[in-house]
C-alpha cells in the first residue's frame, strides 16, 4: 500500500512537473468548471509564473515520494493526507479566482496540519500542530480580508479582473490590500516575525513532509507575494518594495543567527528556511523597486534572481531534510550533540548532506552560489535609481546578504562537522546504519539537481527572465549566453559556473601532478589523534556543537541575550568536593518575549473582560437577542 | 584565447611559485625589525621540501574529508590565481563571476579546512575550526562589501574591469569611500591570512591559536599543501590590495614587454606592502580572542560606510 500511495504521488509529481515546465515556457491555458465550487466556480489558469511554481511542486514531489517509499513504509496514517497535500500545493499556483484559491490554500494547510500532527501521543507534536494551526489561520484571515476587500472594490472575485481594475483604486485602498495580502503570504513563507510556527512544525513533521513543507509549501507564500505585489495590484509605490526588501534582509540575518545556536538538526534546517526566504525576498524586493523606478530590465533581473533562489532552495533544502531524516532514522535522535562519526556509518547520506551543505552555503560551483550571485548583481545596480533613501536601503540589503553568506557557511560547518565527523558521541550514533536504497535514491536525485542547477545558469536564466518579464512589466532583456558564460545586460558582470568548475577540477589535478613531479614522500601511516599526552581518545574530548557556536553567541550577545545559570552542589564537609555541576546557557528570543507574549497576554486579558457578558443567566441572553434584533431593524 | 591561456598559466605560476618567497620576505623583515637576523627569505621553500620528504601521519578517527581538504584548498587558491588581476588587468577566468566568485572561493577553502579541523576529533582542531569559522564569517562579508564599494563606482564586479577603470580615471578613485574600503580590506587581509593582531602565525600556544590549531593534525605532504595554500592566500590578498587600490602598472594587454612591466610593478608594490605588514605586525600586540570580533565588526562598518558613501558622495 505504501508503494501504491507514494508511487501515485511520484507519478502525480511527474505530470505536474511536465505541465509546469510547459507552462513556464509559455504554454498558457485556462480551465473553468462553473458548477464545482460555490459562488464563482472552479477556475484554473496557467501562465509562466504559475508554471514555474507548479514545476517546483512536481520536481520536489518525485524524489521525496521515492524516499518516502522506504522512509514511511510502515506508517499507515498520513498517506491520504500526503496525497491531498501535494494535490493542494499543485492547485494553489493555478487558482484563478478567490474561491478556488481559498479552497486549495486551506486544503494545503489542513493536510499539512494533519501531517505535522503525525505523532498524536507526543506533546511536542501536538503543541507544534497547534502553533501551526493558529499561525496559518491567522494568515488565512489576513488573506481573505485582503481578497474580499479587493473583491468588493473591484466588483469581481476573479484575479484576471483585478489586474485591470486595481490601478484605478485609490493609493490608500491598494496599500491596505497589499498589506493584508502580504501579511498573509509572509506568514506562510515564514518571514520574521511571523516565523514562529516554522521551527516547531518542521521538526515535528516526518522528514519527507518537512522536505515538502520547507522546499515547496513556504515557497507558495513567495508566489503569493510576487502575485500580489507585482501582478494583481500592479506596480506599487516604492514603500512596498522597501518593506519587502527590509523584511527579507531581517529574515535572512535573524534566521541564520538562530540556526547557529540551535543544535536540533531539523530545527536548524527550519531556521535556514527562514534565512533563504529572506534572500528570495531581497531579490523580489529589488525587482519591485526597480519596476517602480521604471527600470524594467533590472526588475526582470531582480525577480529572476528571486525565482532562481526559490528553485535552488527547493532542491537543497529538500535534500538536507531528507538527509536529516536518514540521520534521525539511523540514530533515533535529532540532537546533534549525540551524533558524530556518521560519515563512516552512513557514507551515502553524508556525501549527499555535504553537497546540500556546500550548496546552501552559497559556495561555488553549486546552485546556491548562482542565485546569490544574481541577487548581488541585482542589488549592485541600484545606483541607477536616483533616490538616496532607496540607495541606502539597497546598501543595507547588500550588507545583510553578505553577512548572511558568511554566517550560513559557518553554520553548515557546524551542522556537517558535528553530525558526521569525528567520533560518535553516543551509543546510538555508534550503532547507526545507512538508509535503504529508495531513500538514497531520493537524496542522490536531489543532489544531482543541486549540481545541475549550479552548472546550468546559461540555460536556465533566459527561461527565468521570460517568466519574470510579465511581472516586471518589461520585455526580458537580452542575456548574452554562450554555452559557457552568461553576461548580464549592461556589461556589468559575467558568470560561468562551468568555467569555475573546470578550473577547480584542474586545480585539484595540479597539486596531484606536482607532488608526483617533486617526488613527494607517498607513504602514510594511520595513528591516533595527537592528544597532548592523554592516553585514550574519547568522544567527550571532542568539540561540541555548543562549544562550536559559542564565539557567535558571544559576538552577537546583544541579539541572543543569553542567560547563564550555574549551579554547583558541594559536599557538606567541604566546598572543594564538588558533587554535581549544572550549567545552562540558553538564549532568549526577542520576538517571543517582546511580541508574542505581550500579544497573548493582551488577548487573555481581553477574553477575561469579555467573559463578563457571559453570566449564565438566560434572561440576560434574551435581552442580548432583543437588543441585537432591534439594532438590526434600526440599521436596516 | 591564446592571450588568456598565456596569462592564466603565467599568473598561476607566479602565485604558486612566488607565494613562499613573499611569506619569506615578510618573515625576514619582521625579524630585522625586532633586531634578529632571522631566516633567509627563501626559507619557506626549504620548509616545503622538508615536509614533502616526510611520511604523513593520519589519525584513525579521520574520514576522507581530512585527506581531500588539502587538495581542495590548493585548488581554490590556484583557481583564485586565475581571477585576481596580478600580472594583467584581464585575468584569464575573469568571465567566471568576478569579485563575488573570488570571495566565495576563499570561503569554500575555509569551509573545507574548518571541517578537516573537526574531523580528527581533538579539542584543538575543534577550537581552531570554531574560531576560524567565526573570523571568516565576519571577514568574508567585509571583503565582499569593501570590493563592492569599488565595483559600484567602476560599474562592474569584474576585478580586471575595476583595475582598468581606475587606472584610466584616477580622479574617480579620489574619494573618502575608497579610503574607507582600503582600511576595511587591510583589516580583512590581516584576519583572513591569520596575521597579527587577529592570529599569530609564529606561535603554537594552544589557547591563542586559530589557524595553527585547525591544521594541527596535518603532516607530511598534506601539511605542505596546506602551508602552500596559506602562502598563496597571503599572496592573493596582498595582490588584491595592491592592484585594486593602486591600479597603475597593471597592463591591459598581454605582450612580453607589458608582462615584464606588470611583474616589476607588482614586485615593487608587494615589497612595499610586505614592509607595511611587517611594521604593523611588529607594532601591534595580539588581540584577546573575543576582542577580534570587535575589530572585524569595525571593519565591516567601514566597508558598509564605503558603499553608502558611493550614493551620498556622487
Amino acid at each position: 500500500m505504501a508503494l501504491l500511495a507514494y508511487g501515485t504521488a511520484a507519478v502525480f509529481g511527474l505530470v505536474a512537473g511536465t505541465l509546469g515546465v510547459a507552462g513556464a515556457l509559455g504554454h498558457a491555458w485556462t480551465l473553468r468548471v462553473p458548477w464545482l465550487v460555490p459562488l464563482t466556480g472552479l477556475e484554473l489558469a496557467m501562465d509562466p509564473l504559475s508554471g514555474f511554481f507548479l514545476a517546483l511542486v512536481g520536481a520536489v514531489t518525485v524524489p521525496v515520494s521515492i524516499y518516502a517509499m522506504a522512509y514511511a513504509r510502515h506508517d499507515r496514517r498520513g498517506r491520504l493526507a500526503f496525497l491531498a497535500f501535494i494535490a493542494a500545493m499543485a492547485a494553489v499556483p493555478l487558482a484563478a479566482n478567490v474561491m478556488t484559491f481559498a479552497l486549495a490554500w486551506e486544503l494545503m494547510s489542513l493536510a499539512s496540519y494533519s501531517l505535522v500532527l503525525h505523532d498524536r501521543d507526543a506533546e511536542e507534536s501536538v503543541r507544534a500542530a497547534w502553533v501551526y494551526a493558529v499561525m496559518t489561520h491567522a494568515g488565512l484571515a489576513c488573506l481573505l480580508a485582503g481578497m474580499l476587500l479587493l473583491g468588493a472594490w473591484t466588483g469581481s472575485l476573479r484575479f484576471a479582473d483585478w489586474r485591470a481594475a486595481a490601478p484605478l483604486l485609490s493609493p490608500g485602498a491598494r496599500g491596505l490590500a497589499f498589506l493584508a495580502l502580504a501579511l498573509g503570504f509572509a506568514g506562510k513563507a515564514g518571514v520574521i516575525p511571523l516565523h514562529v510556527w516554522l521551527p516547531v512544525a518542521h521538526p515535528a513533521a516526518p522528514s519527507h513532509v518537512s522536505a515538502l513543507m520547507s522546499g515547496v509549501m513556504i515557497k507558495l507564500g513567495v508566489y503569493g507575494l510576487l502575485r500580489a505585489g507585482l501582478d494583481w495590484l500592479g506596480p506599487g509605490p516604492a514603500w512596498w518594495g522597501i518593506v519587502v526588501i527590509l523584511a527579507g534582509s531581517v529574515s535572512a540575518l535573524v534566521g541564520v543567527l538562530y540556526a547557529l545556536v540551535d543544535h536540533d538538526l531539523k530545527r536548524l534546517l527550519a531556521f535556514h528556511s527562514i534565512e533563504n526566504v529572506g534572500i528570495i525576498l531581497i531579490g523580489a524586493g529589488a525587482g519591485m523597486l526597480f519596476r517602480q523606478a521604471g527600470l524594467g530590465a533590472l526588475a526582470v533581473l531582480g525577480v529572476a534572481a528571486a525565482l532562481y533562489h526559490t528553485a535552488n532552495h527547493a532542491a537543497f533544502k529538500a535534500l538536507l531534510f531528507l538527509g536529516a531524516g536518514a540521520v534521525v532514522r539511523g540514530t533515533g535522535t535529532r540532537n546533534m550533540e549525540e551524533m558524530g562519526g556518521l560519515i563512516k556509518r552512513m557514507p551515502w547520506t553524508a556525501a549527499c548532506f555535504l553537497v546540500g551543505s556546500v550548496a546552501i552555503s552559497g559556495l561555488p560551483p553549486l546552485n546556491g552560489f548562482v542565485s546569490e550571485w544574481l541577487t548581488f548583481q541585482a542589488l549592485l545596480q541600484n545606483a541607477r535609481i536616483p533616490s538616496p533613501e532607496v540607495n541606502l536601503v539597497f546598501a543595507l540589503a547588500i550588507a545583510a546578504l553578505a553577512l548572511t553568506g558568511g554566517l550560513a557557511a559557518a553554520c553548515f560547518v557546524k551542522a556537517f562537522g558535528i553530525t558526521f565527523l569525528a567520533l560518535p558521541r553516543s551509543g546510538a550514533a555508534a550503532a547507526a546504519h545507512e538508509a535503504p536504497a529508495a531513500m538514497r535514491a531520493g537524496m542522490v536525485a536531489l543532489g544531482a539537481a543541486c549540481v545541475a542547477l549550479g552548472l546550468g545558469p546559461t540555460l536556465l536564466v533566459p527561461v527565468l527572465f521570460a517568466v519574470a518579464a510579465p511581472l516586471a512589466g518589461s520585455p526580458a532583456p537580452p542575456v548574452v549566453t554562450g554555452w559557457v558564460a552568461l553576461s548580464l545586460p549592461g556589461e556589468f558582470a559575467r558568470l560561468s559556473t562551468l568555467g569555475a568548475a573546470a578550473a577547480l577540477v584542474a586545480g585539484l589535478l595540479i597539486p596531484l601532478a606536482l607532488l608526483r613531479l617533486l617526488g613527494a614522500e607517498r607513504r602514510w601511516r594511520v595513528y591516533e589523534t595527537w592528544g597532548c599526552g592523554r592516553l585514550v581518545q574519547t568522544a567527550r574530548m571532542e568539540y561540541t556543537a555548543t562549544a562550536f557556536a559559542n564565539p557567535f553567541k558571544r559576538v552577537f550577545d546583544f541579539f541572543y541575550r543569553p542567560v547563564r545559570r550555574l549551579e554547583v552542589e558541594v559536599h557538606p564537609e567541604s566546598r572543594f568536593f564538588v558533587q554535581k555541576i549544572t550549567y545552562e546557557n540558553p538564549t532568549r528570543s526577542v520576538f517571543e518575549e517582546w511580541l508574542y507574549q505581550p500579544a497573548l497576554e493582551a488577548l487573555r486579558v481581553a477574553a477575561h473582560r469579555v467573559r463578563a457578558l457571559q453570566s449564565g443567566s438566560a434572561n440576560l441572553y434574551l435581552v442580548y437577542i432583543l437588543a441585537a434584533l432591534l439594532l438590526m431593524l434600526v440599521l436596516a | 584565447m591564446t592571450a588568456n591561456l598565456v596569462s592564466g598559466v603565467l599568473q598561476m605560476l607566479l602565485v604558486g611559485a612566488g607565494a613562499p618567497l613573499l611569506l619569506g620576505v615578510v618573515r625576514t623583515l619582521k625579524a630585522r625589525l625586532v633586531g634578529r637576523r632571522g631566516p633567509d627569505p627563501w626559507q619557506p621553500y626549504a620548509d616545503l621540501r622538508k615536509l614533502l620528504a616526510k611520511e604523513a601521519v593520519v589519525s584513525a578517527t579521520t574520514s576522507w574529508i581530512f585527506q581531500v581538504t588539502p587538495y581542495v584548498l590548493a585548488a581554490t587558491m590556484l583557481t583564485a590565481a586565475l581571477i585576481v588581476p596580478a600580472l594583467v588587468a584581464r585575468p584569464a577566468l575573469g568571465f567566471a563571476g568576478g569579485a563575488i566568485f573570488l570571495m566565495y572561493l576563499f570561503l569554500l577553502g575555509t569551509f573545507f579546512l574548518a571541517l578537516a579541523g573537526l574531523d580528527a576529533g581533538s579539542a584543538f582542531g575543534g577550537m581552531g575550526s570554531s574560531r576560524e569559522a567565526a573570523v571568516a564569517a565576519l571577514a568574508e562579508p567585509t571583503a565582499i562589501v569593501a570590493i563592492f564599494a569599488l565595483a559600484l563606482r567602476a560599474e562592474t564586479t569584474d576585478l580586471g574591469g575595476i583595475v582598468r577603470r581606475f587606472a584610466e580615471d584616477p580622479g574617480a578613485a579620489a574619494n573618502p569611500g575608497h579610503l574607507l574600503a582600503f582600511a576595511a580590506f587591510f583589516i580583512v587581509m590581516l584576519a583572513e591570512t591569520g596575521r597579527l593582531p587577529v592570529d599569530n602565525p609564529a606561535t603554537h600556544l594552544e589557547l591563542t591559536m586559530i589557524h595553527e590549531a585547525m591544521i594541527l593534525e596535518y603532516s607530511g605532504r598534506y601539511l605542505a599543501l596546506v602551508e602552500w595554500a596559506a602562502a598563496m592566500k597571503l599572496f592573493l590578498f596582498m595582490t588584491l590590495l595592491a592592484n585594486l587600490f593602486v591600479p597603475w602598472g597593471v597592463p591591459a594587454e598581454v605582450t612580453p614587454l607589458s608582462l615584464l612591466v606588470g611583474l616589476l610593478a607588482l614586485a615593487a608594490k608587494l615589497t612595499l606592502l610586505a614592509a607595511v605588514l611587517a611594521v604593523t605586525e611588529t607594532a601591534v600586540a595580539k588581540l584577546r580572542l573575543f576582542r577580534v570580533p570587535e575589530l572585524l565588526a569595525g571593519s565591516f562598518a567601514l566597508a558598509v560606510l564605503a558603499v553608502a558613501s558611493v550614493f551620498l558622495v556622487r
